[in-house]
Order: structure tokens, then C-alpha cells, then sequence
């Protein structure tokens, strides 16, 4: 067989061993034996590790010395090493596309056990790689520019840094925010484990130079609502919902707040977890970024049916920041890469009927047990029970909702740590005996052990045990008019009856309830329980399937608030990355039409997803534009006049893999 | 509406009164109860904790028959044989060694079993099928000022409920507010009566008969509603033992059907009333 410059075809197949991982099932010998035999292969070696610097070091001198011009390797799979091999192959002076990878790993010694049978099945696919790089031609790749802004989407403490790394190295960014404040769950905790310092005093300081940065464009109340386009070239729309007030006029002095025709304070405040009450204009909490208040259309009495005295207005007078007439806007931006930092949402105790949150008022979530601790929330920071007493003893019931197969089986990371910090919290300012009822504790990372150390230094008790259920039904004296709390104690053998008079549930973390949507509309995928999935769990723990796409913080996974701001900070540096290389190398498997061919029957046109394809009305033929093409193929197949060719899918080369597949069986 | 009616031995003995009393209630209200003709054990817990194979043998011969005699569901009022027939049911649907095994033994016995048939409680059947409203219409003394503690027990909701929630199951609190009543709130109604532990280990299964009764009465309740035979028996007849252990907790323990009965102006002879340990007789006269 002859290439097409008539040079005879040599070709130099590599099967890679991969330690045990392939050669523990496969024949790797045998199946470079069998491929030497194969038309065109002048070389057939198989070698323990050819991603090593050696195993491409092999390729290049191979390529020099015995003049090869195809490559073939049988390992893993070319979402892992196929850019690695290529580089190997031009570095030997090739055309980096004259060559083939066969997966003979993940698709073969991995889910296979019979290795007669898996040797047999990797010699199949290596003969139709080498019959399949034969057609292969050389290629180029072309070089697209990449936009320099970037989007982050979600303003908790995650996007807030991954906005900041990034606007301080001199690039533009939007931060987008669904809530009327920046801030995200952080804001609402009153210290953070394991040193105890003050959430407020570490995070405001950063929300304020989120509003202050000169490269930040800060969007709140605000979303995502569509993106189009590609790897440094993605058109976003963001929907920017009606504040009814001018941000940039509202001084955030609150005297509109005041002056609301609402005497008093009457509907849940979301920022205390419902526990204290707001009006219908209103300030988030007051270290809100940005400092300017907000009307809920829900409750606005004017915004409902326009017959308020609108006090409001008056008490704003000149400023004129009060806007009745504002409506939901739609706003176009242009970014290169974008940075998903949503979050996540608290397990819904509710669904854990026999625990009796929202049947015992004194039955908290640890969110709730949080605010009721923290100096901005609505107690002023004194622990208080329902009837508004202190309470003495106090039960942390961990897992609430977490490794359990009837709710949610992952663990959630940080409610162990969450705990024993309201924990030691309680003990330090009220003197009440506290109780945690664990399964295990898990105190990991820096200072984590320390803390648990901590905790039971400062009398915290500790019972091993899932607990079975809170009640107020008391069997006891002691027990009358107390929360009781019957779990087996597993360290001590027996079941136990605790009188309590508060129960904190320590509720896990779950995905934000829209994160399919935001899933859809950002193309990424998610795992099985709905966290945004990582490209790899390890190498690429912030990278997506989608290039350019990025992720950080608690919508990937439970994470503490280091790990999140780690992710953050590795994010920001993926997008800086992407964009200081100056261009992305566009991988040549575009579509092309051949001209004379096609009938202008203009099918391709509507079919193309990323609306590459165009109707030359002067010529009534398609085009298709390079740049925009993501070589999906779609119009490959539907083409009726078989006029569209795809490089690196040409028929002949699909063909002749069909067949050196089939030969072999 | 036609049901075929799988009593299971409880209602031919010891739970009489639940027979009695369900079968003129059901009657009232339009729902026809077609006995299962040489119905057998229903395959019992015990069995079923010691060879699943064969007790699901006795609980799809009673299918099988149900099924030769037509369509219609199955409606098993204790919940032992409610949840029993079910577990049978479920386990011939996933594992074919149980279906092999009883389909073998159906053959013997010239029976065919599908599986068609559902197995139902009364109380889904009642508030479901026969509609609250339904039984609005058919009381003629409302138990106006009764004060009734609902206690499903464990069986008629776990491990799955079909028809109810199953940590906080409320069709019997409707029903009885239908009939009247006014229902208490009653946080244990899905705890454990004791089951066969007041028998075999008296000092745990007694405690939690204890432990449901003395929280009735704490909760103001004058009488608790039960739709079990065993749960009737644990919380009606150890009265004096319970009183020697921890002191009197005395609150007589009726069928709902009874409380139906009553409400519909029937004799409470003709609603087994008289078979209670603590005679309720004269707190339903008062109502």
C-alpha cells in the first residue's frame, strides 16, 4: 500500500503496558507480535510506559531512524494521552495527525477478566487502527483568539475569590449574583472553624473589594440566563431582575426602610433563616454588598396594586434611588471562559419526620443554631429556646439527612467541624451542657483533630450513636417538658433516653435545587446526585467537560470554606492560564463541503448546533465557517448529497477501521 | 365495590371483635367483603424470618385463590397478614428461585398465581375507595366531645406505606374526624405495641405497651383506635401487669371499626364491644 505522496506506507505501532493496568489482562507482546505481521508496519514494539519521557522519547527516535511515517498506541484512552502522543510524533518531525490512538485500556483490560479473550479483542482494534491511519493525511491546526473577561456566576465566598484573582491580575469580570447581596452562606456564620475567627472580619473585607475593584463588574438579583458560543468566545445573557431601586442612587442610609408604610417588620427574613422578620423593602443584612436596600414585589403594597402612600419615596426625597417603574432587563456580555461558583443548599430536615423539625419549635438546623448565636442575628447573639429562656442542655444530632440511603449517602465534610464549633461556642458562652450524637466524627485537615481535642477539653460530650428519634413524649419526671432525644449508645451497649432542651440538627449539604438548569445552560454534566462533575477527580479537579468552564466551590461537591477558596484561586488560574496563552489551538476535525457537490438544499443550515454552517446566497451553496465548527458531524450524516466531508471521520478512514475490525474477527 | 376478603386467623379468634365489627360497617357502606374460600396462614412474620421461600407458598395459595374467584383487590384488615402478603407479593416479583419454588408448589395444586391482585388495608380502602364522605353521610350519633388517640401501629406502614405517609400517617385521623371525634395528636402512632414481646420477653414488650397508653392519656385521649389485632390485644390485655410494673394507665382500646359502628348507630353487641378487656361500652354510651 502506498500513502498518497507515494511514499510506502511505515507505519510504527506501541503497545503500552501501563504497569498491570493493561498488561495485567492483556498479552502485550502478543499483540505487538501480531500487529508487525499487519500490512505497513515496519516496527511493532510494546514498552512499559509509553506516556513516560522515555516511551516518547521511543516515538521520536524511531520516527528518525527508521523513517516511519504513520504512528500508531494502543493504551489508554485518548481523552487522557492522545495530545501527549501527538506532540511526541511532531516532535519526531511528523505531521502530529498521522497518527491513531487505540483505547485498549478503559475500553478493554479494564472491563474485561478472560485475557485470551482481551489480547484477541486488542489485536482487533490495533488492526483497525493501522488500517485506519493509513488514509489519515496531514493536518493543521488553526489558532482561534480567546476573549480576556471572564464570568463567575455566584457571589459566595468561592466566586468572590476566584473574581478577585482574577481582576487583580488585570482582567475583566462579571460577577453575577442571584441574591441581592454578595456574601453567599459564609456571610451568615458567626466564626469559622478551626481557629474561631470571625466570619465577618475575613469575608467583608473582601465583599467590599469585590464592589470597589476597578475590573469587576458586579451584577446582583441578577442570573444567567442563556450562553452561546464556545471556548474563548461565549456571548452570555444575564437577567438582571427588578431591585425597583437604583442601585448606583441608593446611599443605603435605610430611611426609605423606615419610613414603609409597614410599621413593623412582618414577613422572613431569608438572611436569618426565617427567624427574625423583615419589611418589604429592605437592606439583606447590613454588611450587604452592595449597600443598597431592596423591594420584594410579593409584598410591596404599591408594586401589588399601586395604591401605597409610598412613604417610602417621600423619606428617599432627592435621591431618587426608589424606581417603581423598573422592570427585569436582558444584557448581552462577551467572555472567553467562565467560572461556575453556585453553592449549595441545606438538606430539608423536614424529611426526617421522627427527628421533629417544624413539629418542636426548639428543634434548629445548625444554620438556624448559627444566626441565633451570631451578634448580627436576631437575638444579638443570646442563645434563647422558643419560650425565650436559656437553654442548659443542649444536643447536636450529626448526619442529619447524610450517609443514609433513605436521604442523601454522601457524607457532607464540614458538619462534624460545624458542630463542635457551635459547640464549643455554647459551652463558652452560656455554660449549657452540650451532647453531639455521632457516627463518626470526622475532623480531617489542618487543625481538625486539634479542634475535636478542644471540644472534649471543654466538657462537650460525645455519644456514638445514630439517633433515633427526638420526641417531647417523657416517660419520666426528669424528662417532662424537655425535647428527648432515644439513641442506641453504641459505645455503651444500651439504648438511652437523653432529656434535652434544644436539638440541633446538623443537616448536610445538597445541590442547589436548580442545578440542572444551570447544568443545561452552562454545558456541564453532573454526577449521579447532582454536583457538577470535574473532568478528572484528581488531575482536573476544576476544570469541565466543557473547555473554558470552570468550577469551584461547594456546587462540585461539600467542601469547608479553605478548600472552597483553594478551588476558587485554582479556577481563576486555569481561566488566567487559558487566557495568557494568547490564542486556544482548535483541533483541525472540522467539517469542510466540497463545492461542486452541493445542491443548496440548505438541510446542514438549521441543523448545526453551534450555527456554523451559512447559505451563500450568490453561489446557493452551504459554507461552513471553521472557526465555529466543533466537528459533531450532525451535518455529515444529514447531508443528502453526501457533499460534507469531516477531517480525521473521512469515509474512507471510518471504513477501513470497520474492516480491520471485522478482518480480525 | 367488590373485594375478596382475607380475614387470617386473628379475626376468627383472638381479634373476633375486629371481624364483627368490620364486616356490618363495611356492608353499610357498599363495600361487598367476599371471603376467601379455604383461605390458609397468611405465611405469618415468623415464617417469613425463618424460610421465605415457603411461607411466600402459603401467601400466594391465597392469591391464587382469590384470583380463581375473579377480579378485584384483596383486603386483609390485620396488618401482620396486610404486610405479610405484600412481602410475598414483592418477593416473587423480584426473585425468580421464590417464584420457581412456588410455582411448583401451585402446580400441585392445580393453581396459577400472577400476581395480578392487590393486597390492600381497609383503611386505604375507607378513606380511598369509600370516600370520607361516604362516611360522613352514614353517621347518625357523631362521637361529638370523644377524645381518640390513632395508633396505626408499625406493620400497616412500614417498611413502605402505599397509601399514607409513613412517618406521619393521618387517613385514620380523618376518618375519625369524619365520624366526630376529636383525634389528639399522637406522636407514637406508628411505635411498636410490643408485638409478640409481651409474650416472650415480657419486661421489654410490656414496657412499650406502657410507654404507648400512659402517652394517650397524657395527651388527654379517652380511648385509642387501633386497626390491628395484635396491637389490640398488647394494649387491651395487660392492663393489671402493666399497673403492677409502672402504675395504672388505664384507657380502654377499640377497633376504629368499632368507633364506626357506633357512629353509624349500631348495637355495640353486634360490634363485638363486649369482647374488650377494659370495657369501653360506657364511654362510647356517654358520646
Amino acid at each position: 500500500m502506498k500513502v498518497k505522496d507515494d511514499q510506502p506506507l511505515r507505519i510504527g505501532f506501541y503497545v503500552c503496558h501501563c504497569g498491570h493496568n493493561i498488561a495485567g489482562v492483556v498479552d502485550c507482546a502478543a499483540v505487538a507480535q501480531y500487529a508487525a505481521t499487519l500490512e505497513g508496519v515496519v516496527l511493532s514494539r510494546d514498552y512499559k510506559y509509553m506516556c513516560s519521557s522515555p516511551g516518547q522519547e521511543l516515538i521520536r527516535e524511531d520516527i528518525r531512524d527508521h523513517n516511519l511515517n504513520r504512528v500508531v498506541v494502543a493504551s489508554c484512552s485518548p481523552l487522557l494521552h492522545e495530545h501527549t502522543f501527538r506532540t511526541a510524533v511532531a516532535a519526531g518531525g511528523l505531521n502530529p495527525f498521522l497518527f491513531q490512538m487505540v483505547n485498549i485500556r478503559e475500553h478493554d483490560a479494564w472491563v474485561h477478566t478472560d485475557k485470551a479473550a482481551a489480547t484477541d479483542k486488542a489485536k482487533a482494534l490495533a488492526a483497525a487502527a493501522i488500517r485506519r491511519v493509513a488514509r489519515h493525511r496531514p493536518l493543521e491546526t488553526t489558532r482561534a483568539p480567546i476573549h480576556p473577561d471572564v464570568l463567575v456566576v455566584g457571589g459566595g465566598i468561592s466566586g468572590i475569590h476566584a473574581a478577585l484573582t482574577l481582576a487583580n491580575a488585570g482582567k475583566k469580570v462579571y460577577l453575577v449574583e442571584r441574591d441581592p447581596s454578595i456574601g453567599g452562606h459564609m456571610a451568615q456564620f458567626d466564626k469559622t472553624f478551626p481557629t474561631l475567627d470571625c466570619a465577618a472580619c475575613i469575608l467583608t473585607p473582601k465583599m467590599s473589594a469585590v464592589r470597589a475593584h476597578k475590573n469587576i463588574v458586579l451584577w446582583t438579583y441578577s442570573e444567567v440566563a442563556k450562553v452561546e458560543g464556545y471556548v474563548g468566545n461565549y456571548t452570555v445573557t444575564v437577567r438582571r431582575k427588578a431591585r425597583y431601586v437604583q442601585e448606583e442612587l441608593c446611599v443605603g442610609c435605610q430611611e426609605c426602610v423606615e419610613a414603609c408604610v409597614f410599621k413593623e417588620p412582618k414577613f422572613p427574613d431569608r438572611f436569618n433563616v426565617g427567624l427574625s422578620r423583615r419589611k418589604p423593602i429592605y437592606m439583606p443584612f447590613p454588611q450587604a454588598v452592595p449597600q443598597a436596600v431592596v423591594i420584594d414585589p410579593e409584598r410591596c403594597i404599591e408594586l401589588k396594586t399601586g395604591k401605597c402612600k409610598k412613604t417610602c419615596l417621600e423619606a428617599c426625597a432627592d435621591r431618587h434611588a426608589i424606581d417603581f417603574q423598573q422592570k427585569e432587563e436582558l444584557v448581552q456580555i462577551h467572555v472567553g471562559s467562565m467560572i461556575v461558583a453556585t453553592g449549595y443548599e441545606l438538606f430539608d430536615p423536614r424529611r426526617l419526620p421522627h427527628y421533629g423539625y417544624g413539629r418542636y419549635p426548639d428543634v434548629l438546623t445548625t444554620l438556624e443554631c448559627e444566626r441565633l448565636i451570631s451578634s448580627s442575628g436576631p437575638t444579638g447573639g443570646e442563645l434563647r429556646l422558643h419560650s425565650g429562656q436559656a437553654p442548659t442542655a443542649v444536643g447536636f444530632v450529626l448526619c442529619a439527612g447524610s450517609r443514609d440511603y433513605k436521604t442523601n449517602r454522601w457524607c457532607s465534610r464540614t458538619c462534624c467541624m460545624h458542630s463542635m464549633k457551635l459547640a464549643q461556642i455554647i459551652r463558652e458562652r452560656t455554660g449549657a451542657e452540650v451532647t453531639l450524637f455521632y457516627i463518626d466524627i470526622r475532623a480531617p485537615g489542618k487543625g481538625g483533630e486539634e479542634f475535636y481535642d478542644r471540644a472534649l477539653a471543654q466538657g462537650v460530650k460525645f455519644v456514638r450513636g445514630r439517633v433515633a428519634e427526638v420526641s417531647d413524649c417523657p416517660l419520666s419526671p426528669a424528662e417532662q417538658g424537655k425535647l428527648i432525644v432515644r439513641v442506641e449508645d453504641t459505645l455503651a451497649g444500651m439504648v438511652r433516653r437523653i432529656p434535652l432542651d434544644m436539638v440541633v440538627l446538623a443537616v448536610g449539604m445538597e445541590p442547589q435545587a436548580n442545578a440542572q438548569e444551570v447544568r443545561r445552560i452552562m454545558n456541564m454534566s453532573c454526577s449521579a446526585e447532582g454536583w457538577f462533575l470535574e473532568k478528572h477527580p484528581k488531575m482536573a479537579p476544576v476544570s469541565t467537560f466543557t473547555d473554558g468552564v470552570f468550577i469551584a466551590g461547594c456546587c462540585q461537591g461539600p467542601k469547608d470554606i479553605p478548600d472552597s477558596i483553594a478551588q476558587a484561586g485554582a479556577a481563576a488560574a486555569e481561566a488566567l492560564a487559558l487566557i495568557d496563552a494568547g490564542g486556544i489551538d482548535q483541533e483541525p476535525n472540522t467539517a469542510y463541503i466540497s463545492e461542486e457537490d452541493c445542491s443548496g438544499c440548505k438541510s446542514c443550515v438549521d441543523l448545526c448546533p453551534y450555527k456554523a454552517i451559512a447559505f451563500d446566497p450568490v453561489k446557493e451553496k452551504a459554507s461552513i465557517n471553521a472557526a465555529l465548527c466543533k466537528g459533531c458531524g450532525v451535518c455529515v450524516a444529514a447531508c443528502p448529497s453526501g457533499s460534507i466531508g469531516q477531517n480525521l471521520f473521512e469515509d474512507q478512514e471510518v471504513f477501513e477501521e470497520i474492516e480491520g475490525v471485522l478482518a480480525h474477527a | 365495590m367488590k373485594y375478596h376478603y382475607f380475614p387470617g386467623c386473628s379475626l376468627k379468634g383472638l381479634g373476633r371483635a375486629y371481624e364483627e365489627s368490620l364486616l356490618p360497617v363495611m356492608e353499610r357502606l357498599g363495600v361487598e367483603l367476599h371471603e376467601i374460600e379455604d383461605w390458609n396462614c397468611c405465611g405469618a412474620t415468623v415464617y417469613m424470618a425463618t424460610d421465605q421461600g415457603n411461607a411466600c407458598v402459603l401467601g400466594a395459595r391465597n392469591m391464587a385463590l382469590a384470583e380463581k374467584n375473579g377480579a378485584g383487590d384483596i383486603v386483609a384488615p390485620c396488618n401482620a397478614c396486610y404486610l405479610t402478603l405484600n412481602k410475598a407479593k414483592h418477593c416473587l416479583a423480584e426473585s425468580s428461585a421464590i417464584r420457581r419454588n412456588v410455582e411448583r408448589a401451585m402446580a400441585e395444586a392445580h393453581l396459577t398465581y400472577s400476581g395480578n391482585l392487590a393486597v390492600r388495608h381497609p383503611l386505604d380502602v375507607l378513606v380511598h375507595d369509600v370516600g370520607l364522605e361516604a362516611i360522613r353521610r352514614e353517621v347518625v350519633r357523631p362521637l361529638t366531645k370523644l377524645k381518640v388517640a390513632p395508633y396505626y401501629g408499625c406493620q400497616a406502614v412500614r417498611p413502605q406505606c402505599t397509601f399514607d405517609d409513613q412517618w406521619n400517617p393521618t387517613s385514620m385521623d380523618q376518618v375519625l374526624t369524619a365520624l366526630g371525634a376529636t383525634v389528639v395528636d399522637y406522636p407514637l402512632k406508628t411505635r411498636c405495641c410490643g408485638g409478640s414481646l409481651t409474650g416472650t420477653v415480657p419486661e421489654a414488650g410490656l414496657r412499650l405497651t406502657y410507654i404507648l397508653l400512659q402517652e394517650a392519656l397524657r395527651r388527654g385521649a379517652e380511648v385509642i383506635a387501633t386497626i390491628c389485632p395484635l396491637c389490640q390485644f398488647n394494649l387491651d390485655g395487660y392492663h393489671d401487669q402493666i399497673a403492677r410494673r409502672w402504675g395504672a394507665v388505664r384507657i380502654p382500646v377499640v377497633y376504629l371499626t368499632q368507633l364506626m359502628g357506633v357512629a353509624f348507630g349500631m348495637a355495640p353487641d353486634a360490634l363485638g364491644l363486649k369482647r374488650n378487656f377494659l370495657p369501653a361500652e360506657p364511654l362510647l354510651a356517654m358520646s
